[in-house]
């Protein structure tokens, strides 16, 4: 077990060498850098900057430098813990992210058990009422919040909780809370204003979620064995539980990992239509005023999340299913 | 003993019909039809059964058809304002004028001023009606671009427009500017999942067929892609494009943007399908005539499971065409004068919009339809993909 863990480790180290490759070519894309943009914009703005001071920054984070040694400067500082400096707002990437990385993982956490609590039992109940009223009326509804935009949902959801319950529109936390140090006030507070992005977000992901603990559900409910327990006595509720039910959790371990890219991504765009204080509004800023360290060390983080839930969901299933650990992976 | 048997009376039955030893294997007329039938019939025999996915079909036939003939369908023209009816509400259509029929017909709007907020609120002016008119001339216009016409399936007066569903900001009837936005919507997800398929059979057809460090490179590669969240790598793809970009060249932007992110599902099922297939025989007879390892994967490999293929990426439509929405709506995709459903959302970003004027909210209705359609209809094209399963 431990070797496989071991192994599975040094797996991860190309797939973040490339994801940092790939990001950086990203962020290098456009023409042109952040200083361009801003010296022209105080020059524009009829301001004085102090070329010196460009030069240093410049200089500092290795911009004058071929692109090979650009990445290099970037991608060793991140090891150390320096994800370089945000221009825009003056100050290193770590603190303007910090707070922000763990409202994500807070909205996303969440997110995830919520999409689990609603989406087991009804595709339980799909599985086992296949081609029911029921089965087909929750399927649908599980595919209309699929297919409704996510930025809409909140938009509409935001009015009704303010409409019903007088929540403060947009934000977290009640705005006296903001930049204030953790209390339990400010907890309960960031508890009533999370379930709209985490209702939100989880619907897209809900739908996906049913069909599969259906299908892999019905799959196993039609092997002999159950037929077998069910002629020997097994109350229902057991014959279903303690097998079948437990048989088509594995796909569900495997799957941790890659319902981890896909909640972050859905809160990106629910977290600017409701302002959040999460990561998905200042990177879209940062992506439009080329502050490319800040965007650039974001999509690294983010990438790194997943490739962390990738890591512990096949783990578990080392766990769980002995076989996969002595192939060496599984692959998704 | 002989003359004994010769007396006795048949005591069994005998068939007096010549004896034919293959009787049991003759088919009846039905059966020989499913069996002689080819792969395209039998899918589509399959698919026809899928009463919801062929309903869902003809939708989106008929969206397509919508989307085709937008100007002559639309009531006005794209651009036609009106600033006489600013973020005018939706108006219903009446057949009964005080117990009278006298054919579809809509109320006049009445302006009044809110005089505590200073809004302009509409009101039906039920004493005068406007009837509508079908098959009647109304906006100039150059169908596709080319053939000048003037002729719309309904309009009203000059003077008294109608707007069913409602006014824009600046007068723009939005009916109208639905059925126009449908032509990108529809169409970004279709170019969209060609690119996403050129790019999967392509990486995925190479990784299969060669393996060795080509497969390895090629799985990491995937799994780097997979690993960042889709949003937040669009809006970056899309941060890329450069502002002064004309509107045909975005759009073609954003459908390789689409394209370049979804191809790994595809290059991963072309993948397992190749490592499965390349040891059969008939690979071996391929490869030992000369055929070039382009024709093997082309000619003779991906058309096995070319349907399997198509169904799946008729299921990732939705998602592109959910993509663009989101990108549009974020300003960093698609802009004005462009329309596109995501476009048009973009008007409807705050939540005033849902208190005040909600029907601007309505171009997601065709976003939602249109989605639900694509995924039932993909998965009675799954389903038929696998004729004998």
């Amino acid at each position: 077990m431990l070797g496989y863990i071991l192994k599975r480790f040094l797996y991860m180290i190309p797939t973040l060498v490339l994801t940092s490759m790939l990001v950086f070519f990203l962020i290098e894309l456009p023409p042109g850098d952040y200083f361009e943009s801003y010296v022209n914009e105080l020059i524009a703005a009829g301001e004085t900057i102090d070329p010196k001071q460009i030069e240093f920054l410049r200089a500092e984070y290795g911009f004058d430098r071929p692109v090979w040694e650009h990445y290099w400067i970037w991608a060793t500082g991140m090891l150390v813990g320096d994800f370089g400096y945000s221009f825009e707002y003056e100050l290193p990437v770590r603190e303007v992210i910090g707070d922000r990385l763990i409202f994500t993982i807070i909205v996303t956490f969440f997110t995830i058990i919520f999409t689990w609590l609603i989406a087991f039992p009804i595709g339980i109940y799909s599985a086992t009422h296949q081609y029911s009223w029921g089965d087909y009326g929750l399927t649908f509804l599980g595919l209309l919040g699929l297919a409704t935009p996510n930025f809409l949902l909140a938009l509409i959801m935001m009015y009704l909780a303010n409409q019903w319950f007088g929540t403060a529109i947009g934000g977290l936390m009640d705005p006296e809370f903001v930049d204030k140090p953790f209390s339990f006030a400010k907890f309960m507070s960031v508890m009533e204003h999370l379930w709209i992005p985490v209702i939100v977000i989880g619907t897209s992901g809900t739908a996906a979620m049913i069909r599969r603990v259906r299908a892999n559900l019905l799959d196993e409910l039609r092997k002999p064995y159950v037929t077998t327990a069910r002629a020997k006595g097994v109350p229902e509720f057991k014959g279903l539980m303690k097998y079948p039910f437990r048989m088509s959790l594995n796909f569900f371990i495997a799957d941790i990992g890659s319902v981890l890219p896909q909640v972050i991504s859905g809160a990106e765009i629910v977290a600017i239509v409701l302002s959040l204080e999460t990561t998905g509004p200042l990177l879209i800023q940062a992506l439009q005023s080329q502050d490319m360290y800040l965007a650039g060390s974001f999509l690294m983080l983010l990438a790194f999340l997943t490739v962390i839930g990738v890591l512990i969901s096949d783990i578990a299933l080392g766990f769980l299913d002995p076989r996969i650990r002595l192939q060496g992976g599984v692959s998704r | 003993m002989s003359n004994v048997t010769s007396e006795l009376p048949e005591d069994h039955y005998v068939n007096e019909a010549p004896f034919d030893p293959k009787a049991i294997e003759k088919l009846t007329p039905e059966q020989e039809a499913v069996y002689l039938a080819s792969q395209t019939r039998l899918m589509w025999w399959k698919f026809k059964k899928h009463k919801l996915a062929v309903f869902c079909g003809i939708f989106l036939l008929l969206m397509y058809l919508m989307a085709a003939f937008a100007e002559f369908l639309a009531p006005y023209n794209l651009e036609a304002k009106n600033s006489k009816y600013i973020y005018a509400p939706p108006q219903s259509v009446h057949l009964f004028h005080e117990g009278e029929f006298v054919g579809p017909f809509v109320y006049d709007y009445k302006k009044e001023l809110d005089l505590k907020t200073f809004q302009r609120v509409y009101v039906e002016d039920t004493s005068k009606i406007i009837p509508l008119r079908f098959f009647c001339s109304g906006d100039q216009y150059h169908f596709w671009g080319m053939i000048p016409a003037d002729n719309h399936l309904m309009c009203a007066d000059i003077n008294n427009p109608v707007f069913l569903l409602g006014s824009d900001r600046l007068g723009r009837d939005l009916l109208s500017r639905i059925i126009y936005g449908a032509r990108i919507s529809l169409t970004i997800g279709l170019i969209g999942i060609m690119i996403s398929f050129v790019l999967g059979i392509v990486i995925g057809g190479l990784a299969g067929y060669y393996g060795g460090w080509v497969d390895l490179v090629v799985q990491r590669l995937i799994e780097v892609i997979q690993s960042l969240p889709t949003l937040p790598l669009w809006l970056v793809l899309a941060a890329i494009m450069p502002a002064n970009w004309s509107p045909i060249l975005i759009y073609f932007g954003i459908t390789v943007i689409l394209g370049l992110i979804d191809w790994t599902g595809l290059a991963r099922a072309v993948r397992s399908k190749l490592l499965a297939l390349r040891e059969e025989d008939y690979v071996l007879a391929a490869r030992l005539m000369g055929a070039s390892p382009a024709r093997i994967i082309g000619l003779h490999l991906v058309p096995g499971f070319m349907s399997h293929l198509i169904a799946s990426a008729t299921i990732t439509i939705p998602t592109m065409i959910l993509g663009e929405t989101a990108l549009s709506f974020l300003g960093l995709g698609l802009r004005s004068p462009t329309v596109s459903w995501g476009v048009l959302l973009n008007e409807a970003q705050n939540i005033n919009v849902v208190a005040i004027t909600p029907w601007l909210i309505l171009p997601v209705v065709p976003v939602i339809l249109v989605i639900l359609a694509f995924n039932f209809f993909g998965d009675g094209l799954r389903d038929a993909a696998d004729p004998y399963g």
